[in-house]
């Protein structure tokens, strides 16, 4: 998306009403970027530390390789898989979920085939439905076929993504024109291996967007898996850690939890907030996208 | 499928040579037409029908039905739903998800317009970091988003509390029966007030130049650009937020679930109908009961965000 021009002297211009502005948004920024900052805080400090110096600044010892250390040592490095968990089930949902959605998308982008239209309502409807509402239900019917309590409990009900789909389908229809494909049709291609080398080629910004969203909503997914798994090593981090939290809250433990939960959490986060600094055009562009066709 | 797959591999045989032959072009043509677009659909819609359709469709069936002591499970139609209708704790859930919502969203979406009239005006320094900083809480998984606030609002070592005390004030108790709706909103406004600027920013962006223009060469002010030119343009796009708060209201689980060992006196199992229905299938062992709850909550949210569109777009018509 092309950065919108400065408007020199247009309305609104004048310097008084561009430090207002700024300060508005500066504030607003401050709040956004507060909890933030209080997590980096927290991690640096010991569990003494974290009840008697203030909360927002830095206490004058430095423990965060400790606490690091800690979070990695505690039950036996749980936590490093859970890590690699959330990471697995990301990945997995995310390749699944854009593959299975950008071929979805185009189908009903380029093909005029009949039930097209009651499909796709079908499809859109769908994203009216809580995803929570089924998290119940699917435990119930995963307990059913013994599927309950494994990593594909996690990844199977996450590649499915209406939305996904939705996304696809507007991205083929204004990117893939008919001619490229009559064009391939005409020198013999069969309709596979033109999705394959000639659609999938012009949709791959679309695919990674969708491949982003999902790999966000898996890596942040946590009733899902709170419900469908039990054993902790299967754990992905968001319920670990909560795990550790209810402990923590519990208290009376001998070992002090909050300095870890703390840590945990920055950690997990760091993966995250890298992905989406570096990828945010992807990002904001299969925001835009949804918004815009509607 | 396997006859569907046959005919694919037919595709393959380049399509001129039986273009020749009036019944092989026919064929190709349907296959083109039909067999190819379900191919292609075949995995979506699997795992559609596996993971949406057969969980609502499952939970639709054990809710219909009971286990009885004598004579086993017997169908019990809405009786389970009647129960729901009546029962105060699934209707205290919802009633307290209306009044979340009719603060909340407007607060949230009230915030994103304004800061995303804002930077579309281009008239503030530093936009980018703006933009950026903005979204960044979105990153943040709602659970750590929820253990983070939790310490912010505790009583003990939150840093509200200790400037409180530093001014010899008394500690505010964020997570009181009171406050601690207001409390669980501030964090849903934290999360997700960047993402739905963005989604209305990028609307503005596609606002025409000359329309902009338009209203600045007829002498109209910033604001009133805003006002009469560029928020009924992007309407649709504030349409499309509102819906998906609407649904993620109804939603609301996880940062009551974590905050619950914060403040067991003022979340109780069932604050979200969501949270009910988590309550009853895993503390209570009530499945039957569970997934009437679910069924009806989807229920609730897919007649709410209809009726909100209805009504919306009916105005957009009049307006």
């Amino acid at each position: 998306m092309a950065p919108i021009t400065s408007r020199r002297g247009g309305p609104g211009g004048s310097q008084l009403t561009r430090v207002i502005t700024t300060v508005l948004l500066g504030v607003f920024l401050v709040y956004s970027l507060l909890p933030l900052f209080y997590l980096v805080v927290s991690s640096t400090k010991d569990n003494t530390d974290l009840f008697t110096s203030f909360g927002l600044w830095f206490s004058s010892a430095f423990n965060l390789p400790g606490n690091l250390r800690d979070v990695f040592a505690r039950d036996d490095g749980v936590y490093l898989n859970w890590l690699w968990n959330t990471t697995y089930y990301s990945i997995s949902s995310a390749v699944g979920a854009a593959f299975v959605s950008t071929i979805a998308g185009y189908a009903f982008a380029k093909y005029r085939f009949p039930g097209r239209i009651p499909v796709f309502a079908v499809i859109l409807g769908s994203i009216m439905v809580p995803q929570t509402a089924l998290a119940i239900p699917t435990f119930l019917l995963l307990s059913k076929i013994g599927l309950i309590d494994t990593p594909l409990a996690v990844i199977l009900p996450s590649l499915v993504s209406p939305f996904g789909v939705y996304l696809m389908r507007v991205y083929a229809e204004q990117s893939i024109p008919d001619d490229l494909l009559n064009a391939a049709r005409v020198d013999g291609a069969g309709e596979l291996r033109i999705f394959w080398s000639v659609a999938l080629r012009v949709l791959m910004p679309g695919f990674v967007t969708v491949l982003l969203l999902s790999f966000v909503a898996t890596w942040n997914n946590y009733f899902l898996p709170l419900v469908v798994l039990s054993t902790p090593e299967l754990y992905p981090l968001t319920v670990g850690l909560a795990s550790w939290n209810s402990l923590a809250s519990a208290g009376g433990g001998a070992q002090p939890l909050y300095p870890l939960v703390i840590t945990g959490a920055l950690v997990s986060i760091v993966p995250i907030i890298v992905a989406f600094l570096f990828l945010q055009r992807y990002w904001q562009g299969g925001l835009t996208f949804g918004s815009l066709k509607d | 499928m396997a006859e569907r797959q046959g005919r694919n591999s037919g595709e393959a045989v380049p399509a001129f040579p039986v273009a020749k032959l009036p019944g092989g072009a026919a064929r190709n043509k349907r296959i083109r037409q039909v067999v190819i677009p379900y191919l292609f659909l075949l995995p979506f819609l699997v795992l559609f029908v596996a993971f949406l359709i057969l969980p609502l469709a499952y939970a639709l069936g054990i809710s219909v039905f009971a286990d009885r002591l004598v004579g086993g499970t017997v169908f019990i139609g809405a009786e389970n739903y009647l129960r729901a209708i009546r029962d105060p704790a699934f209707l205290g859930g919802v009633a307290r998800m209306l009044t979340f919502g009719a603060f909340q969203i407007p607060i949230m979406l009230g915030l994103a317009l304004v800061l995303a009239l804002v930077l579309d005006a281009g008239v503030t320094w530093f936009r980018t970091l703006f933009r950026l900083g903005f979204f960044l809480p979105y990153a943040v998984p709602s659970v750590v988003a929820t253990l983070i606030w939790g310490y912010l609002y505790g009583q003990d070592f939150g840093p509200f509390a200790q400037l409180a005390d530093r001014f010899g004030l008394p500690a505010p108790n964020f997570l009181s029966d009171s406050l601690v709706l207001a409390s669980i909103a501030n964090i849903v406004t934290w999360e997700f007030t960047g993402y739905n600027m963005i989604i209305l920013y990028a609307a503005l962006q596609a606002v025409p130049g000359e329309l902009r223009d338009a209203g600045a060469v007829d002498g109209a002010k910033g604001w009133q650009v805003a006002l009469y030119i560029k928020i009924p343009l992007i309407f649709p796009a504030l349409l499309l937020t509102a819906v998906f708060s609407i649904i993620g209201t109804f939603q609301l689980f996880n940062e009551p679930q974590l905050m619950q060992p914060l403040a067991p006196g003022a979340i109780g199992q069932a604050f979200t109908p969501n949270l009910y229905a988590y309550s009853l299938a895993f503390t209570n062992q009530q499945y039957e009961y569970s997934a009437a709850i679910s069924f009806a909550l989807g229920a609730v949210v897919v007649v709410c965000s209809y009726v909100f569109m209805l009504l919306t777009s009916r105005r957009e018509a009049r307006g």
